[in-house]
């Protein structure tokens, strides 16, 4: 990696690896759109060459077609050529298409849950790759399944050979997602968001992984992100997408240090900076939520079952006064939205209390819970499935209001009003849920919670499913209602970027714990406990700091060669 | 964070993916259009029964028994010489009735004990068993004993016919149900403080709709067959009602003899039967939320 970063883009035209050149790719059908116009990109022998756009920039489409994957009948190249190690995909019949596959390329993909077979041990997987291209018999491929599997440092690989894809965590799957792509050493690895759905920790060992393996065979990758901070860590050279053109291109530092379109420029200056926000006064003392030993445990024993339970939340205490913002931040399985479903009641805690202005609703019956529900509202994670697709914007808006007997003209009015407020025409009250973007959708949640006029706001994972730079809108928008509003803000986020720039407050849980609470500047700034560091150090391009085009002041390096430093 | 600013929404495209077919006017496939022109003419002969039927269907005419097809008897006439034609209209009337009869029964009564299995779980384990308890009981036996213990009419047959096709719609609202409740959108109800009744009215109920349409023909489809098999074998309705199946009951005995007295009611019997399945496959196909959602906009 460290000699190819020093290799000239226009030297490194002969014997590249894979060569792109003016692909262009439209739906099939009586009005074609064309998905990817006129991109050309190459990659060098043991180069990292990142793809990044936001969703719908045409990455996922480009490395679909450089694998000859296609969806058939939907999606067609219709001119160009892609070349791998000198031999044109496009033009490649199936049968050779499929030795391709594996042998000169291979992929890895966002789910390895989905792209592993669910019925198949890991070997009978991987012996079917060797199977399908080699001509090594029983025992080669045996030992060769075990090498695989121990180059990606999978732990006790005789038990891993035996394993089906559930018995394994995300990470090990992922590693075993990498070992079959790289059994047959291909020269050219396509990695599509390989760690986007892994936690930051697990994203920091697998990008790790990549790069040892890729110093080890010479393979080239070529990695597709929405991820800035993975880019800085990991990228010797950088493509931009959008709208499936490319905006620009260049050496990993020059494109963050000097990017020359705005596009780049608005997309690096979306990246959340790691360092916390300056501390604001309170403007309030008055204490609107506070759990105290709150827990929940599913699944405990009962008459007919003799068993311990789950433990997913176990003695939080958090406190949250009128307009702050208090976040709770932690890994998946951390407990972290079993809190913030408690809160809500949508589950019910098994002990502890839970006193939303001085009332308790930990026990409260659902109709005594009644008058307090207004009080607390929920922003989703994924607005395209929390707004009902079959109701209009004012229908799903005006619902709350209209439950507690405002009349539906005022309810009505009402929500105009607060379309204007999230940042949407008012006429958008009869519009239908999927006319929208997902940020604009994000918009209409926060309007439908608004319309309660809750004391709390509890926003579970609400910016994570959005691209980088609507996230930042949305966060712009929560930021000014709670100055507007004055209400108070409990945000759950695994992103520890989005905690810093948002949070007054943050606790960090693991395993249904809080290991450390305080004030952001103090968590995240001087973290006491060794997970929250572990943490810090796992988030990505933390060297960087990228709204400002320039290092974190006093990091180590300028670029860390490895991943993570 | 005053770097950036709202407006920017502007640059925020929609961007919808187009990878799976349109339905389109145009689209339209050939055995579904036939299947609807069949079915179509069917139910327009059916109506206007009274208008087209050249005779009384129950007139008998000692003189003209069993004749042969010809322009005066158009499908020919039966042992007591009636119009087969003429009994043949009639009887789609009474096959449609009890088929649509039983899909609007079924779904009417299994639509809310679906809705409520889904949604309460200790009513959940109760009724499920109630309903497979129905589902052990053959179809046929179960309509044989009603019948012959309420006695004939067109009621009995169809509560006969309707009782063992409840199960299967409750099941699949159930089904339904329990996926479309972990939605964050229904819980987001929760939230805004719905009542129960208007988040399963509001939020899960039109979830339900696509599938109890197909459902609804298959019941459709099953119950005229049903009603055609319970009158051949004698225990269904009158033969002073005329129905598809008991008209070809009586043809059996001189099937050899006259064989259009089974052949034309058969006919219509199977043709209806097929158009509606076709009908049912399409709404499946075009209604399917795995297959693409139509959307308009």
């Amino acid at each position: 990696m460290g000699a190819a970063r020093n290799t000239d883009a226009a030297a490194a035209a002969e014997g590249d690896v894979l060569v792109v050149e003016n692909l262009v790719v439209e739906t099939t059908g009586r009005n074609p759109v064309r998905i990817i116009d006129d991109v050309s990109l190459t990659v060098a022998p043991g180069e990292t060459v990142c793809l990044v756009g936001e969703s719908g920039s045409g990455k996922s489409v480009t490395s679909l077609a450089t694998m000859g994957l296609l969806p058939k009948g939907a999606l067609a190249a219709r001119s160009g050529r892609i070349l791998v190690e000198g031999e044109d995909v496009l033009s490649a019949r199936p049968s050779r298409l499929r030795q391709m596959r594996a042998t000169r390329m291979s992929m890895i993909f966002q789910e390895p849950m989905t792209a592993l077979n669910p019925v198949l041990s890991v070997e009978a997987q991987l012996d079917e790759v060797l199977s399908a291209h080699g001509s090594m018999n029983a025992a080669d491929r045996r030992s060769r399944i075990r090498e695989i599997l121990s180059l990606v440092h999978l732990p006790d690989v005789e038990r891993m050979c035996g394993s089906f894809p559930h018995q394994l965590s995300g990470g090990q799957r992922q590693r075993v997602m990498i070992a079959m792509a790289l059994v047959l050493e291909p020269k050219l690895l396509i990695a599509d968001e390989p760690t986007t759905a892994l936690d930051v920790t697990t994203q920091k060992q697998i990008l790790k992984l990549i790069a040892e393996i890729q110093e080890r065979l010479g393979t080239s990758v070529l990695f597709i992100t929405h991820d800035m901070g993975v880019v800085a860590d990991i990228a010797d050279r950088v493509y931009v997408m959008r709208h499936g053109k490319l905006v620009e291109s260049g050496r990993i530092d020059t494109i963050l240090t000097k990017p020359e379109r705005d596009y780049t420029r608005d997309l690096l200056t979306a990246v959340p900076a790691l360092s916390p926000r300056a501390a604001r006064r309170a403007t309030s003392k008055e204490t609107v939520l506070e759990t105290s030993e709150l827990g929940m445990v599913y699944g405990r024993a009962s008459l007919f079952r003799k068993r311990e339970g789950t433990v997913a939340a176990e003695k939080v205490d958090l406190r949250l006064t009128r307009g702050r913002t208090l976040g709770i931040v932690g890994e998946s399985g951390s407990g972290k939205s079993t809190v913030a479903r408690c809160v809500m009641r949508l589950i019910d805690p098994t002990s502890g209390s839970i006193r939303l202005r001085g009332q308790e609703i930990a026990g409260l019956s659902r109709s005594a819970l009644r008058p307090w529900r207004k009080r607390i509202q929920m922003i989703f994670q994924d607005p395209n499935r929390s707004l009902n697709p079959r109701l209009t914007v004012g229908d799903s808006i005006t619902e709350g209001p209209i439950n507690y007997g405002t009349p539906k003209s005022e309810a009505r009015e009402r929500a105009r009003q607060l379309l204007q407020l999230v940042g949407l025409p008012a006429d958008a009250i009869d519009r239908h849920p999927h006319q929208f973007s997902g940020g604009q959708r994000q918009r209409i949640a926060i309007a439908r919670a608004l319309a309660m006029e809750p004391d709390v706001l509890v926003a579970d994972e609400a910016v994570s499913a959005l691209d980088v730079s609507v996230q930042a809108q949305v966060l712009d928008l929560l930021d000014d209602i709670q100055k507007r509003l004055g209400v108070a803000l409990l945000f759950i986020t695994h992103d520890l970027r989005v905690a810093a720039q948002i949070c007054d407050d943050v606790a960090v849980m693991q395993r249904g714990k809080v290991v450390e609470y305080g004030p952001t500047a103090e968590v995240l700034g001087n973290p006491q406990q060794a997970y929250t560091r572990e943490l810090i150090e796992a988030a990505p391009g933390r060297h960087w700091d990228f709204p400002n085009f320039r290092p974190m002041p006093g990091a180590e390096a300028p670029l860390q060669n490895s991943p993570g430093g | 964070m005053e770097r950036r600013d709202a407006t920017a929404d502007a640059a925020e495209p929609v961007i919808r993916r187009q990878f799976l077919p349109k339905v389109a006017l145009s689209d339209l496939r050939l055995a579904p259009t036939i299947a609807a022109v069949c079915l179509a003419v069917i139910v327009i002969a059916a109506l206007l029964a009274p208008l087209i039927a050249p005779y009384d269907p129950i007139a008998m005419n000692p003189m003209e028994r069993l004749a042969s097809a010809s322009l005066t008897h158009p499908f020919g006439t039966d042992a007591y010489g009636r119009d087969v034609f003429s009994r043949t209209l009639y009887g789609a009337r009474m096959s449609l009735i009890i088929g649509v009869g039983a899909a609007l029964v079924a779904v009417l009564v299994g639509l809310p004990l679906g809705l409520l299995a889904g949604f309460f779980r200790l009513l959940d384990a109760v009724l499920m068993r109630v309903m497979d308890g129905l589902m052990a009981i053959p179809s046929i036996l179960l309509a044989i004993a009603v019948v012959s213990l309420a006695g004939s009419s067109l009621w009995t047959v169809l509560v006969a016919i309707t009782i063992p096709e409840i199960p299967r719609v409750v099941r699949l609202v159930r089904s339904v149900v329990l996926s479309a409740r972990e939605e964050p959108y229904v819980e987001a109800a929760i939230a805004v403080g719905s009542s129960l009744p208007k988040i399963m009215w509001r939020h899960l109920m039109p979830n339900t709709l696509a599938p109890l349409i197909v459902q609804a023909t298959y019941v459709c489809a099953s119950a005229i067959l049903t009603e055609a098999i319970l009158s051949f074998l004698g225990a269904g309705i009158g033969t002073e009602t005329p129905s598809w199946g008991n008209i070809m009951s009586e043809g059996r005995l001189y099937f050899q003899l006259k064989p259009g007295l089974i052949f034309w009611p058969g006919l219509f019997l199977s043709l209806s039967i097929l158009a509606i399945n076709i009908l049912g496959d399409t709404a499946r196909d075009v209604l399917d939320p795995r297959l693409g959602k139509k959307r308009d906009g």
